[in-house]
């Protein structure tokens, strides 16, 4: 019966998508609508073919790992293309003609840009963020993911939600919101897949078998209701046609800036930085096989950041017409945040007491560590350039761009990588990963290109705010600002370099967890049992 | 630490947790978005802010849909090299009619808040086909695509509908507005074209932008540039210190 429910919904969805395509309004609604039509009818054909069978046996005391596995192939080959786009657009603002005449229209700087930022944060770090998350909560939780198949549904519809945004912002459909640049059908897509998450990491978290719930969790949680608030309330919109992919933004002017940026600061807050943390306070234990440091800091530094993060958007708006009183806030709670985020620097760092040895043995704690060093610097930088000051010089400027990479690139990839590295042999029951050695040069390689990254932007960035500002004795500016786009030529190639570099690691760690998957030993039978954890 | 002991509630009852965290992260949200719609200083009261002309409605579009905001600001400070360099500060007034707001956060090229009346349509036209003739210094992509893309009836609809949906948010479009619109979008674009357009768009510019017959995505887009900043009056503005 819940079969042909399933095949009379699919069926539906195929049929309602193909009318919706026919009568698309424009190129963009109408790939979309393709691609739900293709999406339903590979899953009624799917389901068609196993209708009737006996539905296979699932031990309710094993962990559910196949979305797990899936999704660290897509984290893996999303980080790849969100990093290549970046090096393409790296280079084309160094050499313009990396916009070429044939492609003009799709491929210029402007549409790239939203492809690259989504690919490497709602993508990759997506992809990342849902698949620890199945993973932590199963075994801090000692139960199966809650829901069925519903896990299948949030992997796949995720990966639908992301081919959606991409072709959308090669094809021209963006709201305009930086970092929530995909329209409405999209939003809403987005939506229902978040929901069946939620309801699949609570109701695992409320089947546990452990009394408390573990620390990873509760930032897991937070990110997961967090991000929903967040991407209702900014893509508040209403379409201007049932058939086009256009609709207008509810909010403007003023309004739209500071829902904007409230939305934006705390992508960063939530998506970026609290599901991260959630990351690190599971896979740093069990890599550095230490307790978390410190239990009180735990809980202090959790509430104070979940609290103080959502009042900072205001100081991207610092000095624009937005109210003073707004931005006053905005710079005072940032600076607040300061505390809370070394509060989880610490208790990271701090895990690792009595097992610093392993940083001269272990390749995978080495870019754990690192990441959690760049967690800590860039938590500092954040704060600094939020001050009213010192935003005058670095709003606008390269500057920015470089502190959002020292944080995106060390931190969020490189505690990615590290729970890559620790993930795949788990889940293809191998006895280890394929090569150290190449974890060794992933490292390397993309440590200095971090640092070629964000030392060409503190350059450039520094070096454009004040040259903007420049005034001679008669108090006449001194450069126009074609004078400082020529100035930092060098330094964009420098960055280019830098993003190559990043990219070479991550194409040397497919390769390496390639290659744990299909030429290592299996490990022998201990089988993925659900046992309370210790 | 007593208190802390008291946390063994919140983190052995899933929902509990859940809750408490959803109200926790409310707040600042709270606090900082709802005055901003009722706090009467929010946005300045300045005389010559009118809603977008349907033509510029389109260029607006261009604009996002190319993603101009990922390189230009449309948000001067009022800092003084800025206003040296590209006029008066920006207020939140000028920003009212736009869904979403554009004023950016990068610039990778200059501030666009003012560019309106700055540079002849021709320029801008070199500019956007290959912007290295005129600034040989630039890395912007080229545009030239757009001399070629017709705006026909159908696109002057898809601005009317848009135009219905601002209605919806309240710009003060009239009757007469809506009636017009396909009309208006045209004439815009004509040299000699109806002047009932500036009776209804006060301030607007009424011309070929690109200097071809037909009308297309290089005359919206001009159209939209040589409007950007040019509405309010200035003598108007008081500025408000409690702001």
């Amino acid at each position: 019966m819940w079969d042909y429910l399933k095949l009379a919904v699919l069926g539906v969805v195929v049929v309602v998508a193909a009318i919706a395509a026919s009568m698309a309004r424009d190129l963009p609604y109408l790939v979309h609508m393709l691609v739900i039509m293709l999406a339903a009818a590979i899953t009624f054909v799917w389901q068609i073919r196993r209708a009737g069978e006996p539905a296979p046996v699932t031990n309710p005391n094993e962990y559910m790992d196949g979305p797990i596995r899936f999704g660290v192939v897509a984290t893996a080959f999303w980080g790849v293309i969100g990093f290549l786009v970046g090096v393409v657009i790296a280079f084309q603002l160094a050499w313009p003609e990396l916009n070429f005449q044939w492609a003009q229209g799709y491929l210029n700087f402007g549409r790239l840009r939203p492809l690259h930022t989504s690919a490497v944060i709602f993508a990759f770090g997506g992809n990342a963020l849902i698949a620890t998350a199945f993973y932590v909560v199963q075994r801090t939780s000692a139960s199966r993911l809650w829901g069925g198949g519903l896990a299948w549904f949030v992997f796949w519809g995720y990966q639908i939600f992301i081919v959606m945004a991409a072709t959308g912002y090669v094809l021209g459909s963006t709201q305009g919101n930086e970092y929530a640049e995909p329209e409405w059908l999209t939003d809403l897509w987005l939506t229902i897949v978040w929901v069946a998450f939620l309801a699949v990491y609570m109701g695992t978290v409320i089947n546990r078998r452990e009394p408390h719930i573990y620390v990873a969790n509760w930032f897991y949680i937070a990110f997961i209701v967090t991000v929903a608030m967040l991407h209702l309330v900014n893509n508040a919109a209403i379409p201007v046609s049932a058939f086009g992919s256009k609709s207008v933004p509810v909010w403007s002017g003023v309004q739209s800036a500071m829902i904007q940026w409230w939305y934006g600061h705390n992508a960063v807050g939530f998506f970026l930085t609290a599901g991260f943390l959630g990351m690190m306070y599971y896979f740093i234990p069990k890599q550095a096989e230490r307790p978390v440091y410190s239990y009180k800091l735990s809980i202090m530094h959790f509430w104070a950041l979940i609290f103080l993060y959502i009042w900072a958007g205001p100081h991207h708006l610092h000095y624009t017409a937005l109210p003073d009183w707004a931005q006053t806030l905005g710079m005072t709670f940032s600076i607040m945040l300061w505390m809370p985020s070394w509060g989880g620097m610490i208790n990271g760092l701090m895990t690792l007491s009595g097992a610093w040895d392993k940083l001269r043995t272990d390749p995978i704690i080495r870019m754990m560590v690192v990441a959690v060093g760049f967690y800590g610097m860039a938590t500092f930088e954040g704060p600094m350039m939020s001050i009213k000051a010192v935003n005058s010089l670095s709003h606008y400027t390269d500057w920015t761009i470089g502190h959002v990479h020292s944080a995106a690139l060390g931190w969020n990839g490189m505690i990615t990588f590290g729970a890559l590295y620790y993930l795949v042999p788990k889940l293809w029951q191998r006895e280890g990963l394929y090569s150290l050695r190449l974890v060794s040069w992933h490292f390397w390689l993309a440590t200095i290109g971090i640092v070629l990254y964000a030392a060409s932007m503190w350059v450039t960035g520094i070096m454009e705010g004040l040259m903007w500002r420049e005034v001679d004795a008669q108090g006449f500016l001194v450069n126009s600002f074609a004078d400082t786009v020529a100035a930092k030529f060098p330094m964009y190639v420098v960055r280019g370099l830098g993003g190559t570099m990043f990219l070479l690691g991550a194409i040397i760690m497919c390769y390496n967890l390639w290659k744990t998957v299909t030429s290592t030993a299996e490990k022998q039978p201990a089988r993925a049992a659900a046992v309370p954890a210790e | 630490m007593g208190l802390l002991d008291h946390h063994k509630k919140i983190e052995t009852h899933a929902t509990l947790l859940l809750v408490l965290s959803f109200l926790v992260v409310t707040i600042g949200g709270i606090v900082q978005i709802v005055p901003l719609f009722y706090l009467d200083n929010t946005i300045e009261k300045v005389e010559g802010m009118r809603p977008y002309a349907p033509l510029e409605i389109a260029g607006r579009e261009i604009y996002l849909r190319e993603g101009c905001y990922t390189c230009h600001s449309q948000m001067i400070r009022p800092m003084r090299d800025e206003v040296e360099r590209y006029g008066h500060y920006s207020l939140a007034a000028e920003s009212m009619y736009d869904h979403p707001f554009q004023w950016g956060s990068k610039r990778t090229g200059p501030d666009l808040a003012r560019l309106g009346g700055r540079y002849s349509d021709d320029w801008h036209v070199q500019h956007m086909i290959n912007p290295r003739d005129v600034v040989p210094e630039s890395i912007m992509p080229s545009y030239a695509f757009m001399m070629n893309r017709t705006l026909d009836r159908s696109d002057a609809e898809h601005v009317r509908d848009i135009m219905a949906v601002y209605r919806v948010l309240g710009h003060p479009y009239t009757e007469e507005m809506m009636e017009n619109a396909v009309d208006d979008f045209f004439a815009q674009a004509e040299d000699f074209g109806d002047p009932g357009l500036l009776d209804r768009y006060p301030g607007a510019q009424q011309r070929s932008f690109d200097g071809q017959e037909q009308v297309t995505e290089m005359d919206a887009i001009i159209a939209y540039m040589q409007m950007l900043g040019t509405l309010v009056d200035f003598d108007t503005f008081v500025p408000v210190a409690n702001r």
